[in-house]
């Protein structure tokens, strides 16, 4: 099983993630550059998070034109899991593969530090190690993280079960105060319908040791290790 | 040819950078000034021959990369 871990010019947790997979969860992981055009051997695929090209323009709209974004989409239509983190899901909401848009945070602020996070569905490879209303507390950094999404693709969501995680207080409600940048329905993170393409802007792999201020983000990791040996893509010795 | 690409958010769709502005003016004394909305001008230099092809590539860069359709809307001048 090996961790794909894209770069972009301008990411910064490309390390972080990288990191956590190899280190902290010991699986094989490997950078591929934004200019590649193959994954090779990847069995998931992490965008990390970060600036990718300055977030110029708009975050992400940029980065969804790399060469390499061909062969993610590719592989996500095949039903590979894919995991956007911060700058990751914005890029993955610019490319389509989720559905909606980021806006400035509601006070215009960069936000930064731990929160609540609700995990809403374990039906995804990314969170089925979790149980359904475990609260996580992982760190946010982000100055765009204000989730948007009309009406009626919001409804849609909510009925297919594709928001997987929410911004919740001390007490895992779903409050505004809660919220740290005024994401509708409290979202920090979504899944595509086919459910192998999950976005959060909440940073798991910040989160895999204690020393760091917490360990709730390395479910996250092994849910997907999980979910990849239930398949069998893991040649055991 | 050169074209000019106006990017605003849709009219439904929240803009703190806009509200923030609004109320900076607000503090400033400026009570006639009611809501700010932010958006995003480009100046697109083009090589073509006539101002038809002018808009017409200009609508395709502003519709696939200027703006997200989305959340947000384009509007088009050729000079």
């Amino acid at each position: 099983m090996t961790f794909a871990v894209v770069v972009f010019p301008g990411s910064n947790s490309d390390h972080d993630a990288l990191y956590a997979a190899e280190h902290v969860l010991g699986r094989p992981a490997k950078y591929v550059w934004h200019k590649d055009t193959s994954l090779g051997d990847a069995d998931v695929v992490v965008l990390p998070g970060g600036f990718s090209h300055g977030d110029y323009l708009r975050t992400g709209a940029i980065a969804r034109f790399s060469p390499i974004m061909s062969a993610v989409r590719t592989f996500a239509d095949r039903g590979g899991p894919v995991l956007g983190i911060c700058n990751g899901f914005q890029i993955l909401l610019e490319c389509g593969l989720l559905p909606g848009a980021m806006l400035r945070n509601r006070d215009v602020q960069f936000r930064c530090g731990f929160l609540g996070v609700r995990v809403e569905r374990t039906d995804t490879p990314f969170t089925n190690r979790c149980t359904v209303g475990q609260v996580l507390h992982l760190p946010i950094a982000h100055g765009e993280g204000n989730y948007y999404a009309d009406p009626d693709t919001l409804a849609s969501l909510e009925r297919g079960g594709q928001i997987i995680f929410r911004y919740v207080d001390d007490r895992g409600e779903a409050t505004d105060a809660a919220n740290p940048n005024g994401s509708v329905h409290n979202i920090a993170g979504i899944a595509n319908a086919g459910r192998n393409v999950v976005g959060l802007m909440p940073h798991p792999e910040r989160a895999c040791e204690k020393c760091l201020g917490g360990d709730d983000g390395l479910v996250i990791l092994q849910s997907v290790v999980h979910a990849l040996e239930e398949r069998g893509a893991v040649q055991r010795a | 040819m050169k074209a000019r690409v106006f990017v605003t958010l849709k009219p439904s769709v929240f803009d703190p950078q806009g509200r923030t502005i609004a109320e900076a003016l607000h503090s400033l004394g400026y009570d006639k000034v009611g809501d700010v909305r932010q958006g995003k001008y480009f100046e697109l230099d083009l090589e073509v021959p006539n101002a038809a092809a002018a808009e017409t590539l200009a609508k395709d860069v502003a519709d696939r990369v200027l703006a997200n359709p989305v959340i947000e809307s384009f509007r088009v001048e050729v000079a």
